[in-house]
């Protein structure tokens, strides 16, 4: 059995970081963090676009989003700030944050407090006590089935699906044995092979919801767009690349969720159960999106495959990115975390670079930082169903 | 001696990460971690699919483990797998269960 050093969260879930989050509750508020979290280490926070103006099943994405950033075991406490007219007012979502959790959180409002400078004296004092409680926590050791793997893929190209997903499909069925959770996402990127999928789904019920989120996304973007997202796919760069249909090109996607069974779909943000081998969750292709759903459903960390090389990451989980591709790792490895190309040129096998990526997984959820956090990326994107009122 | 990726055990095509001119042998190893070599029945370029096996007209053609489309015409083992001797081809999963 595999363990890991993380930190154990009142709720019993385990962190592998241990952020002091300044979340602002909606983007009236979001210039406010960045300024408290820039001056007291040991804090984070994100630039928020939304959380005012939204309605329906659009608001509730968004304070699924907020809330679960808020409960994700790589936080220790969170501090809302909040403008005092949004929509997500601060004193809601710490509502929502403590119906999914019972760790520290607090809440400031901008139009209350008088203004920026006494929100960010106060808030800044609150962060650096908080700061100082959470520096009091100490690793501890933890099978690796307290973890939450998330996968994802972006600026794919053919070494993508062809070594990297495949890499990371051994990874996720390694963490599935282990008992652990590992989430496959991105239903744009099913179509083709949804019935593939849906064939893997545990029960009768899975099954469908598959074919229920694939569609539901397909009918969004031809209502919206008046566009077929199958016409045309493979599209002819794809065939010039290799891809001879639909579902070889959708199979090279969802290669990275692994060949275990499908035990359960979750919307957008919400709270992923743990333990529960793989699972899918309803995110869009956008890579700042989807990456920022699962870690709103719980996941400590994300493993992102790419072709040509991002450097997204994320406010409070490392995102460990991997290439398959030789050229883009040289020539992007300020923002890359593993070299899968062995494995295209023969000198590796798929299991072999598994299991190193395995060992580096381990690593930076022991502690070791990814090139984003080294880089301190943050960029955060969240779904939405409807446009702002 | 060009290289080929096979991805799971029953797929009866492999993926080669260098063009291929008809004639030349291409190496990829199978699951047991043995290299097999085929020699190359037309040229197939970057990235392209190599039929392993001697496939069937109306055979599945197997990637991932999975059906990914239908032979159109025989293919034999060395032969060049795309879209010219594949054909869309979408599997009722839902009968076979």
């Amino acid at each position: 059995m595999r363990t890991f050093w993380g930190y154990k969260r009142p709720d019993g879930k385990v962190g592998i970081r241990n952020h002091v989050l300044i979340l602002p509750a909606s983007i009236c508020a979001s210039d406010t963090t960045r300024i408290i979290s820039r001056d007291i280490q040991g804090t984070v926070t994100f630039n928020l676009q939304l959380g005012c103006s939204q309605v329906g099943s659009d608001f509730k994405m968004t304070l699924d989003t907020l809330a679960g950033y808020g409960a994700n075991p790589n936080v220790y406490g969170v501090i809302v700030v909040g403008l005092g007219c949004e929509t997500a007012q601060a004193g809601l979502v710490k509502k929502e944050i403590l119906k999914r959790t019972n760790k520290p959180v607090e809440t400031l409002v901008i139009q209350d407090e008088g203004g920026t400078l006494k929100t960010i004296e106060k808030a800044s004092r609150m962060a650096k006590e908080m700061v100082g409680e959470a520096a009091k926590m100490k690793r501890e050791e933890f099978p690796l089935s307290e973890l939450i793997m998330g996968t994802n893929c972006g600026s794919s190209d053919t070494t993508s699906g062809l070594a990297a997903n495949p890499v990371l499909g051994k990874v996720s069925d390694i963490f599935v044995e282990e008992g652990a959770s590992s989430v496959l996402c991105e239903t744009t990127e099913f179509i083709g092979a949804e019935h593939i999928l849906a064939r893997r789904a545990k029960t009768k019920e899975i099954h469908d919801r598959i074919y229920e989120i694939i569609y539901n996304y397909e009918d969004h973007i031809k209502r919206n767009t008046g566009l077929d997202v199958r016409e045309g796919n493979p599209s002819p760069g794809n065939k010039a690349g290799g891809l001879t249909t639909l579902e070889e090109k959708s199979l090279g996607c969802i290669h990275k969720g692994g060949s275990t069974s499908i035990n359960n779909v979750y919307d957008y943000s919400k709270q992923i159960k743990g333990k529960e081998g793989l699972v899918i969750m309803d995110t869009p292709g956008n890579d700042a999106s989807s990456v920022g759903g699962i870690i709103a459903g719980g996941c400590q960390f994300v493993v992102f495959t790419t072709g040509r090389g991002t450097p997204t990451g994320h406010a409070i989980a490392p995102v460990i990115k991997i290439t398959a591709n030789k050229d883009t790792y040289e020539k992007m490895k300020d923002n890359i975390d593993y070299d899968a190309s062995g494995v295209i040129s023969g000198e590796k096998t798929v299991d072999e670079a598994a299991n190193e990526l395995l060992d580096l997984i381990v690593d930076v959820c022991n502690g070791k930082l990814v090139q984003a956090e080294l880089l301190g990326y943050t960029e955060t994107a969240i779904q939405r169903t409807a446009a702002f009122v | 001696m060009k290289r080929a990726i096979l991805i799971d055990k029953n797929d009866n095509v492999a993926t080669v990460t260098e063009s291929v001119k008809s004639g030349e042998e291409v190496v990829y190893t199978d699951p047991n971690s043995e290299d097999v070599v085929i020699i190359a029945k037309s040229a197939v370029p970057l990235f392209h699919k190599i039929a392993i096996k001697d496939i069937k007209k109306n055979d599945k053609i197997v990637k991932y483990g999975e059906h990914i489309g239908m032979a159109s015409e025989d293919i034999e083992a060395g032969c060049h797998v795309h879209v010219h001797n594949v054909e869309d081809y979408r599997e009722n999963l839902e009968e076979r269960e």
